[in-house]
């Protein structure tokens, strides 16, 4: 994982204090450019999905512009999952440790954590929502492709729209309930994750606190890849 | 028949009810289509080009009488033409002026997300308001009719309008004027429905069509153009006319059960997570050096 190793930080001294790699910058750019093209998606989503929340359309442009940008907003979300998909696929991967942590997961939820196994670089919650994510976007893309084009498809396959409304709204609830608990937790939960996002960096108690698998090994540097 | 008909009285898109509708009493128009006397001539289809200014389209030859397979985008008008062989052989045919069905429960307004864009008047006439059209089709995956079109330049959709300016002066919409032999009428729903129960009567009872009716279906609560059929048993044979059309389940799903339950969840997400915030806190990792808090082996 080249993205765990030990790095220099500013204000930061001392060998053990020094911050850690969390992500990259590619990293960060993927996962700001997720962050942006998803709110835009989920304002201008909303906008469609209820009167009551049209507003949002027209607070970015009324309602005809927000469906111009939608889809192919939407498309450049699916290309930074794609990117995800590739940088993170491994370290997503749920292991026998997970399913350990899985079942006593209940601790995480009360601020336990002290009764959990230890995890990896990224715990098997974050592994959920990266999964969720995931398949939630391929139902969107789908469904998106049909309801961009929706008056191309011959009224004999009609099914193809029906189908389409269903699968995106599933799709985009599944995603909105990940997204809500993502929010919550990156910033007002778990202190320190959105710092980390942001400069890249994470300290050493964090690393150890929340991923203490993940950095054993960027302590020791160069563990072996899995 | 007046400009008093017009007051809406559905709104698409819309964060709350329409206002001032049903506030006065107003009479439901209806356009009556006699298939049984109707000789394909296409008038009402070039009166309904005339009179919307609708621009020029291309069609193909198909072997067909029929000018073009459905309806357009600049074309809301079309004579469906049928070839049908009867039980003793023979062929009849069977013409049907398709348009837009002016229903009482429409489809296309309750799937339309966006504010005003589809409205329906309070004489029944469903019209869509073009200047706040989004686009987005979903009146499309609303029709059970197949009417609601497209268009690529535009990117808005258009269909009939009933000629909603001409019954705004006391007009009868454009295709009833240019009908020669009187197969098209206009008037209230109430008289429509009359003259066309009659019809359906004297063709089941001098005509020897046994199975004669109108097309008046109470899936979409009846609309605003009733057909007199020879066989209303059989509605598909006159084009795909539809025996019982429904808004699709999904689309009702989706505008009804559908979106107060996804709101509800996501409200009730918010509230969780702010309810956890509060009980439980933040997690913090101890800052003092060596004794990390969590996660030991």
């Amino acid at each position: 994982m080249s993205a765990s190793r030990v790095v220099s930080s500013a204000g930061v001294t001392g060998g053990s204090n020094e911050g850690i790699l969390r992500y990259t910058l590619w990293e960060r750019i993927v996962h700001w450019g997720a962050a942006v093209t998803y709110i835009y998606n989920l304002i201008t989503g909303f906008a469609f999905w209820s009167p009551y929340l049209f507003w949002g359309a027209v607070i970015v442009g009324g309602g005809a512009t927000a469906r111009f940008w939608h889809p192919w907003v939407g498309l450049v979300f699916v290309v930074t999952l794609l990117c995800m998909y590739q940088m993170w696929r491994r370290d997503m991967a749920p292991t026998e440790a997970d399913r350990k942590w899985a079942r006593v997961m209940y601790f995480y939820m009360t601020n336990e954590d002290e009764k959990l196994p230890p995890t990896g670089r990224f715990n098997f919650g974050q592994k959920l929502f990266f999964w969720a994510m995931w398949y939630g976007v391929i139902g969107l893309l789908l469904s998106g492709m049909v309801m961009w084009f929706n008056e191309a498809i011959p009224w004999s396959l009609r099914g193809l729209r029906y189908l389409a409304v269903a699968v995106h709204v599933i799709s985009a609830l599944v995603t909105i309930g990940g997204f809500i608990v993502h929010v919550y937790m990156g910033t007002a939960l778990v202190r320190g994750s959105l710092t980390a996002m942001i400069s890249g960096e994470a300290s050493p108690q964090w690393a150890k606190g929340h991923h203490r698998l993940w950095y054993d090994e960027a302590v020791r540097g160069g563990p072996a890849k899995k | 028949m007046s400009q008093a008909t017009l007051r809406i009285q559905k709104i698409s898109g819309h964060a709350g009810t329409a206002p001032g509708a049903g506030t006065q009493r107003s009479l439901q128009v209806c356009k009556l289509v006699d298939t049984t006397t109707c000789i394909g001539c296409k008038a009402c289809e070039v009166a309904c080009v005339e009179w919307n200014s609708l621009p020029f389209r291309h069609t193909v030859f198909e072997n067909t009488y029929q000018t073009m397979p459905e309806t357009k985008w600049n074309y809301w008008n079309l004579i469906k033409f049928n070839e049908h062989e009867r039980e003793d052989g023979t062929l009849m045919w069977l013409m049907r002026k398709d348009q837009c069905m002016h229903c009482a429960d429409p489809g296309c307004l309750k799937a339309c997300p966006a504010d005003g864009a589809i409205v329906q008047y309070d004489n029944g006439i469903v019209d869509f308001q073009q200047a706040n059209c989004i686009g987005c089709g979903y009146c499309i995956t609303g029709c059970p009719f197949n009417i609601p079109k497209f268009n690529h330049h535009t990117k808005r959709v258009y269909k009939c309008s009933l000629c909603a300016d001409r019954v705004s002066e006391g007009l009868e919409p454009a295709c009833i004027k240019a009908c020669p032999t009187g197969c098209l009428h206009f008037g209230t729903k109430e008289d429509m429905l009359e003259i066309a129960e009659r019809r359906a009567k004297q063709l089941r009872e001098h005509s020897g069509f046994a199975n004669a009716g109108v097309y008046n279906p109470p899936g979409v609560g009846g609309t605003g153009v009733v057909y007199v059929l020879h066989d209303a048993t059989n509605p598909e044979a006159y084009g795909g006319l539809p025996k019982d059309p429904q808004i699709p389940w999904v689309v009702r799903l989706w505008k009804g059960p559908a979106k107060w339950l996804g709101n509800l969840a996501i409200v009730g997400g918010i509230a969780a997570i702010a309810v956890h915030y509060l009980w439980f806190g933040p997690k913090r990792v101890e800052q003092s050096e060596g004794e990390g808090r969590g996660g030991q082996p």
